[in-house]
């Protein structure tokens, strides 16, 4: 049976082009690969090869016709032993196919995914305010640095799977202590000393996840993770998606995040808002020792990519962790550190210190502040935060990272849509400032955001 | 360049006929591709594999159960001569319901969980240390698994490339690095990119061994394959395949390929194309007749035709499935 040639399409935006050349002529045979003709896209002039072997039975679009429609019959193509009079030709397949699309296209179809959630209406309904552990429950002084140590520590015993690869995180014993003693329990096969080499030993981890492992990778600074950007969004965030729910990638990527001090501009940066834009990552900030055991082990847990972002001036710090076999803590779950009906101040990691300050300056002044510790920005907890906000009416966001595009910007957001009735002030987004980190000690103290702005910008929601 | 094909006289007639098989439904299957492509029912960037048949279809006659691949996103081959259904990665090709990624990761991004391919991946050389990972994770569960990591002659001048060499030698992962050089890195040839010609010969900086072979020829590919998968196995750590091959058709379907001449391309299709080359081999050895030959390429054709009608009629995916796997609910198992 005869077949048409139909005008193609040559690139994924062409819709017409020019016929420019016929390089066969009727009667000539063809076969698989031979040139037929140079058509004119809108980039560039392309060479269309022949798909099926056959004589060319009649040229339908001469050359140089333009404007020829993609799908067009340009030919007739006749099979071995077949003449143009007697040619039976097979119709057009091109044309059903597409034009079935469309009566199923996205356009015209059942606006059935209106039933889908929004990602922010995935927050329950109503804020879970269930404590992290119960009142029975002994609590002993920790510092960060040994929660996040104990935390890999009780995984890697619950799962074999689990391991940890990074820079000086064996022998070294972690460049910040933080995987102190971990060398001797779990050995070298699983305490794992990478050379300097972050894009190729973040790609590493991910292909072990693939692989059915589960990697921590740890980097030595968030800083350092600019190297490794692509592999953790490209490759870790999107390939369960791509693969159409096949493959995930279950691993934790975690490190200081955020300015320690004095040590300049390409060592100080948060990325906090940078890794919660990304749908299939999930990103967790924590504040205190218990939010830090807690987050962690359920992050190791989680069959999602994690961005575990801790800091370095919190490693130090202590805070009550519940004595408890197996503490987690999950996420998408905010934590009222401090009740108050003035003001809400919303914030998360080290951002929360300022957020505590401010509010005990603030109670002196009569301004009583609910505080809020996110602990999770993917998912976030935004039913916490509306639900505040509309006892309080204010609110103040507060961050180290930089303004535009920030954590507090989106947060502000979401209560101008969830709750813009109850607001009696604009949100106040209090951020490091739009520069990047100085050097100078007086200076690095100004870039950073300061317990005085909070308490200010507080003042300022309240008109007072 | 490994030796010619005459010196093989160990290759069963089963075997020829297997990599003429498997040679020419990737050859019918891209044409397909590239026709469907031009009749708008596959979108976007589309990179076909053919002239490269032989590099495939060599290796993967020396993998075992278990192990695994990955590659980039010249990735339709790998996926059929690993033994994933042409229907599947044609019904993905045409972005429907019923292909491997239920039409939301496209040409570029396919995986087949049950046959250990792992993608599929659109940034060049990304592959590379995921590929180093898979092999960390199965010398980790301490099988004899290997992983085949295919990447082109532009991926090959990639850091990571290098960051990943030193990792696999320094920790003897199972890993093959297949480099497939084709000679253009879209646009530019290799001549015009790399200073020093061979690239096999860099894995020498960091102790790994290495050869080339001729690409077009599929024994060659699988003797040297062969030896490459033995090593590995072994648990001497990773070995460098430079694979020398050509690609007829443009980087991708939008390219007009100016940058080489029609000559040169018609030369290496008319005196080195793997697909004849066998076909000769069949026929002088008397091993196959011409309606043997003529009888397999109407089954292929068959193959591909059934695939290019089921990717035409499935589906386009449901609007729900824009919302679905974002996130993992629990770990996936490993097949």
């Amino acid at each position: 049976m005869a077949t048409e040639i139909l005008m193609p399409a040559l690139s994924p935006t062409m819709e017409e082009g020019t016929l420019a050349k016929w390089l066969v002529k009727e009667g000539d045979t063809v076969s698989s690969g031979d040139i037929l003709a140079e058509i004119e896209t809108d980039k560039a002039t392309m060479e269309f090869e022949a798909v099926d072997e056959g004589t060319i039975g009649k040229i339908l679009i001469d050359e140089g016709t333009e404007g020829v429609a993609v799908n067009t019959a340009i030919a007739v193509l006749l099979e071995e032993g077949e003449n143009m009079d007697d040619a039976e030709i097979e119709e057009s397949q091109a044309q059903q196919p597409v034009a079935a699309d469309k009566e199923q296209s996205s356009e015209t179809a059942p606006a059935n995914s209106k039933s889908h959630p929004e990602p922010k209406a995935a927050a329950p309904a109503k804020s879970d305010r269930t404590p992290d552990w119960g009142d029975d429950v002994e609590v002993k002084q920790t510092t960060v640095r040994e929660a996040l140590r104990d935390a890999m520590a009780e995984e890697m015993r619950r799962d074999g799977d689990v391991f940890l690869m990074g820079e000086e995180v064996a022998e070294y014993q972690g460049a910040y202590k933080i995987t102190q003693g971990l060398l001797d329990e779990f050995g070298a096969k699983r305490v794992i000393d990478t050379p300097i080499t972050e894009h190729g030993f973040a790609g590493l981890g991910v292909g072990a996840a693939f692989g059915g492992l589960r990697p921590i990778v740890e980097f030595m600074t968030f800083n350092f993770a600019m190297q490794a950007m692509d592999q953790i969004i490209n490759s870790a965030a999107k390939t369960l998606y791509m693969s159409g729910g096949q493959m995930g990638c279950p691993m934790v990527f975690r490190g200081p995040n955020g300015a320690a001090a004095r040590v300049g501009a390409q060592h100080s940066q948060d990325y906090a808002a940078w890794f919660m834009q990304v749908p299939g990552l999930k990103v967790c900030m924590p504040y205190s020792a218990a939010d830090a055991k807690g987050l962690l082990k359920s992050a190791i847990r989680d069959p999602n990519p994690v961005i575990f972002l801790e800091n370095e001036i919190l490693y130090g710090r202590s805070f009550d962790v519940p004595v408890m076999d197996d503490f987690t803590i999950p996420f998408g779950k905010a934590k009222i550190e401090r009740d108050g009906d003035g003001v809400t101040i919303v914030s998360f990691g080290i951002g929360m210190t300022y957020a505590l300050e401010a509010a005990e300056k603030l109670a002196e002044d009569g301004i009583e502040a609910e505080v809020i510790n996110l602990r999770t920005l993917r998912p976030m907890d935004t039913e916490t935060i509306l639900e505040s906000v509309r006892k309080t009416n204010r609110c103040v966001t507060v961050e180290e990272g930089w303004p535009q595009g920030s954590v507090g910007g989106y947060i502000s957001s979401v209560i101008m849509q969830g709750a813009f009735d109850y607001l009696d002030a604009p949100v106040i987004t209090c951020t490091g400032k739009d520069v990047p980190m100085p050097y100078a000690a007086n200076l690095e103290k100004h870039a950073l955001i300061t317990t005085d702005e909070v308490v200010e910008a507080c003042k300022t929601v309240c008109y007072k | 360049m490994a030796t010619k094909k005459d010196a093989k006289p160990n290759v069963s007639a089963d075997e020829l006929k297997a990599y003429y098989k498997d040679m020419l439904l990737i050859r019918r299957f891209e044409e397909k591709a590239g026709q469907l492509y031009g009749m708008g029912l596959i979108g976007g960037f589309c990179h076909l594999y053919i002239g490269q048949e032989a590099v495939v279809v060599g290796l993967e006659a020396t993998a075992k159960d278990g192990d695994k691949r990955v590659t980039s996103y010249r990735d339709h081959g790998h996926m059929l001569a690993c033994g994933m259904d042409p229907k599947g990665v044609m019904a993905e090709l045409t972005g429907r319901e019923d292909g491997y990624s239920k039409g939301k990761g496209g040409s570029m991004h396919m995986f087949s969980k049950e046959k250990h391919f792992y993608g599929g991946h659109g940034i060049v050389a990304a592959q590379v240390p995921i590929g180093a990972g898979l092999a960390l994770a199965d010398q980790y569960k301490g099988n004899d698994n290997v992983t085949f990591v295919y990447f082109g002659d532009g991926a090959a001048n990639q850091g990571q490339v290098y960051e990943t060499y030193n990792m696999a030698q320094l920790w003897d992962l199972p890993v093959v690095f297949v480099i497939e050089n084709n000679q253009y890195a879209m646009g530019t040839s290799t001549k015009r990119s790399t200073k020093s010609p061979s690239y096999w010969e860099r894995g020498a900086a960091y102790g790994i061994k290495g050869e080339e072979v001729d690409g077009m020829d599929v024994l060659a590919v699988k003797e040297v394959g062969e030896k490459a998968v033995a090593h590995c196995r072994s648990g001497k750590g990773p070995y460098i395949l430079e694979i020398k091959t050509y690609r007829y058709r443009g980087h991708s379907m939008s390219d007009p390929a100016k940058y080489r001449t029609r000559e040169e391309v018609q030369k290496m299709r008319d005196e080195r194309d793997p697909i004849e080359q066998i076909r000769d081999l069949l026929l002088t050895g008397k091993h196959a007749s011409e309606d043997d030959l003529k009888a397999m390429d109407k089954e292929i054709k068959e193959i591909v035709n059934e695939a290019a009608e089921f990717s035409k009629e499935s589906p386009e995916p449901n609007l729900d499935e824009l919302w679905t796997d974002i996130y993992a609910t629990e770990v996936p198992q490993e097949a």
